[in-house]
């Protein structure tokens, strides 16, 4: 099967400091791939360069077998990569709608003239797809700052969905929210991933990674350092790989046989994950 | 409990009203203490007096709703005055006719109106210089390069046009007789004057309609849309794809584009163009928009507001000239109308920002 994204040899520089060092990731059609890493690991720096926010020192980047450029966050959504971010990126004075469609406006012409908004337009789509995902706001109209932390997540979520986006990145989804919300956001992510869309996810909260996560991509100082399908390890493992007190699958650097042998099985287990469901 | 959210409520609500509330007692008070106050004349007057804040606050409230402030709107006035005044003397002294001495210098401040804007959009936005200290440098740079240009004297001798144009009205009408646009009757006579009805200056014509089209584009357009966005967070903005640096860039160079267009009608009302003109007015643009309802933290903002504010200050200080009251009290009322309303704004942001 092919990887819908596949990064290759991503290396981003901030002045002396390698944030991500020859960085290789895939991400296959209806996988959650948890990437997880400590504070400083470059895992945020890895999707922002994804994204389309950074640009890479070096690296290409394959999406649905094809190189992409993404020099700017509009290149990316344009292909369908969608970012949810920690804080969310919404723009508090607007209202629910206006923010669905922020940077994507639906435009009318007013008196033959000039293009205006289209507001009636907007609203009935964001009405539909917050029903499509069972998600109540007390009303479209409403200031993001008037919403609750899981009310803007559900915001941002149908934002994702409206446009279509064929990947999903998700950065802290589940950071600011109680209980209750964490659980219905993870939800909506597994709804997701069964409708074939598949997301990335960064987490400090290693029982939400597993709960969601088919594979794991643990990264420690800039590099990957090991993979893992999620239900052949445990919390243990991980966390050791996580902090460095186990030393992982790629830390020496080489031993190209080994990590070629490591891919290509976890690749056909991935392909196994994918027939059982 | 209920009483106490009741009230709350309706203090909202006038809250959200308040300057439209203001300026129609601070109108019936200067009509019932005032002379003549109440008139057609007087009010024209009130909205040419005014025509300076009216157009740099529309142009600042672009910039406030971004999150920004832009200071060099001041020395701008002069610096597209003294531009305009110069190429119409010049063109003049070389033997251009009127008309084209006039549009060459009319159009020659506004497009080097520009440029003040382009530098520090692009101070601003690309090289993250703070607003405030980006704009303030060019507002000194403005009216370095202003007194330059005019030599440090106020430039006389324009086009005897430039008056007929600064002093006219779109509708002349002699009750019974004469109803004319734009051109002033002749041959009147001393009475027939004296009865002539001038309807709405010229300059307030040009204002109105400039500031109705951006008014439109902040409110209806994607422009408008994305103006906002940037104001409530540059993040979301640019994540969500809006080209932000070039949005403020923009943005700046709308400012200084109201700030030009007021140098050119300062030299159509008073036919010279001095390098300090309207510098006065910076204190008076920003506090229009701030009473106006936009956050000097970004975000909100609406031109109505603004010009409504524009006016509050316009029709006080009308009103302290007609009751004999020295105007410099205009600056202290405006100085704290200022403050206060950043403190509002501050520890009772639901009182400004409408939910």
């Amino acid at each position: 099967m092919e990887p819908l994204l596949e990064v290759k040899n991503i290396t981003k520089r901030f002045g002396g400091l390698t944030a991500v060092d020859n960085m290789d990731m895939e991400v296959f059609p209806g996988e959650v791939v948890g990437l997880l890493g400590d504070n400083g690991a470059g895992k945020s720096t890895l999707i922002k360069v994804i994204s389309g926010v950074y640009h890479a020192d070096a690296g290409t980047i394959f999406f649905e077998g094809k190189e992409v450029r993404i020099d700017n966050p509009m290149d990316a959504l344009r292909i369908g990569i969608e970012t949810l971010y920690q804080d969310l990126a919404l723009a508090e004075n607007l209202n629910v709608y206006a923010n669905i469609f922020l940077g994507r406006e639906k435009l009318k012409r007013f008196l033959g003239l000039i293009n205006v908004l289209d507001h009636d337009y907007m609203l009935n789509e964001s009405k539909k797809v917050l029903d499509r995902l069972e998600i109540e706001v007390p009303s479209l109209k409403n200031q993001i700052r008037t919403l609750s932390g899981g009310q803007r997540q559900a915001v941002a979520i149908s934002r994702s969905i409206y446009w279509n986006a064929k990947f999903l990145i998700m950065d802290e989804p589940t950071a600011a929210l109680g209980v209750a919300e964490q659980k219905n956001v993870l939800d909506l992510l597994k709804t997701l991933s069964s409708q074939g869309v598949p997301v990335i996810i960064i987490s400090h909260q290693l029982h939400d990674v597993f709960s969601v996560a088919t594979r794991l991509v643990i990264m420690r100082r800039g590099k990957k350092v090991a993979e893992r399908i999620t239900k052949d390890t445990t919390t243990d493992e991980i966390v050791g790989l996580i902090v460095g007190s186990l030393s992982g699958d790629y830390g020496d650097g080489n031993d190209d046989a080994k990590e070629t042998a490591q891919v290509g099985k976890e690749t056909s287990s991935v392909d196994e994950v994918q027939e059982g469901k | 409990m209920m009483d106490n959210k009741n009230l709350r409520k309706i203090l909202i609500g006038i809250a959200g009203r308040w300057t439209l509330i203001f300026l129609a007692l601070e109108i019936i008070f200067f009509s019932i203490f005032g002379i003549n106050y109440f008139s057609l004349k007087n009010l024209q007057n009130i909205l040419l007096a005014s025509t300076t804040v009216l157009l740099l606050a529309t142009g600042e409230t672009f910039v406030i709703v971004t999150g920004g402030i832009d200071l060099s709107v001041g020395f701008m006035v002069g610096f597209s005055g003294v531009i305009c005044a110069k190429v119409m003397v010049t063109l003049q002294a070389a033997g251009a006719s009127q008309a084209v001495a006039i549009s060459s210098g009319i159009l020659a401040a506004l497009l080097l109106g520009l440029l003040p804007g382009l530098v520090n959009g692009l101070l601003v936005a690309k090289l993250r210089v703070p607003p405030f200290i980006a704009t303030f440098g060019m507002l000194g740079i403005a009216y370095g390069f202003a007194e330059i240009i005019c030599n440090n004297v106020p430039i006389m001798g324009l086009p005897t046009s430039v008056g007929s144009i600064g002093h006219g009205y779109l509708i002349y009408w002699l009750p019974g007789k004469i109803f004319a646009f734009l051109q002033k009757p002749e041959n009147l006579t001393r009475l027939e004057l004296q009865n002539l009805v001038s309807i709405i200056p010229n300059v307030t014509v040009i204002t109105a309609i400039v500031i109705g089209i951006f008014a439109f584009i902040l409110a209806r357009t994607k422009f408008g849309q994305h103006t906002y966005a940037i104001g409530g967070s540059m993040d979301a903005a640019e994540r969500a794809g809006i080209n932000v640096k070039r949005h403020l860039i923009k943005v700046y160079m709308i400012s200084s584009f109201f700030a030009s267009l007021a140098g050119v009608t300062y030299v159509l009302r008073f036919i010279t163009g001095r390098a300090p003109a309207g510098s006065a007015r910076l204190l008076d643009a920003v506090v229009a928009v701030v009473i106006g309802g936009a956050s000097l933290y970004g975000g909100t903002g609406t031109i109505l507001g603004t010009v409504i504010g524009a006016l509050i200050i316009g029709v006080l200080e009308i009103g302290l000239v007609n009751l004999g009251i020295p105007t410099y009290n205009l600056y202290i009322a405006v100085g704290c109308i200022l403050i206060f309303a950043v403190l509002v704004d501050q520890f009772f942001p639901e009182l400004v920002r409408k939910e």
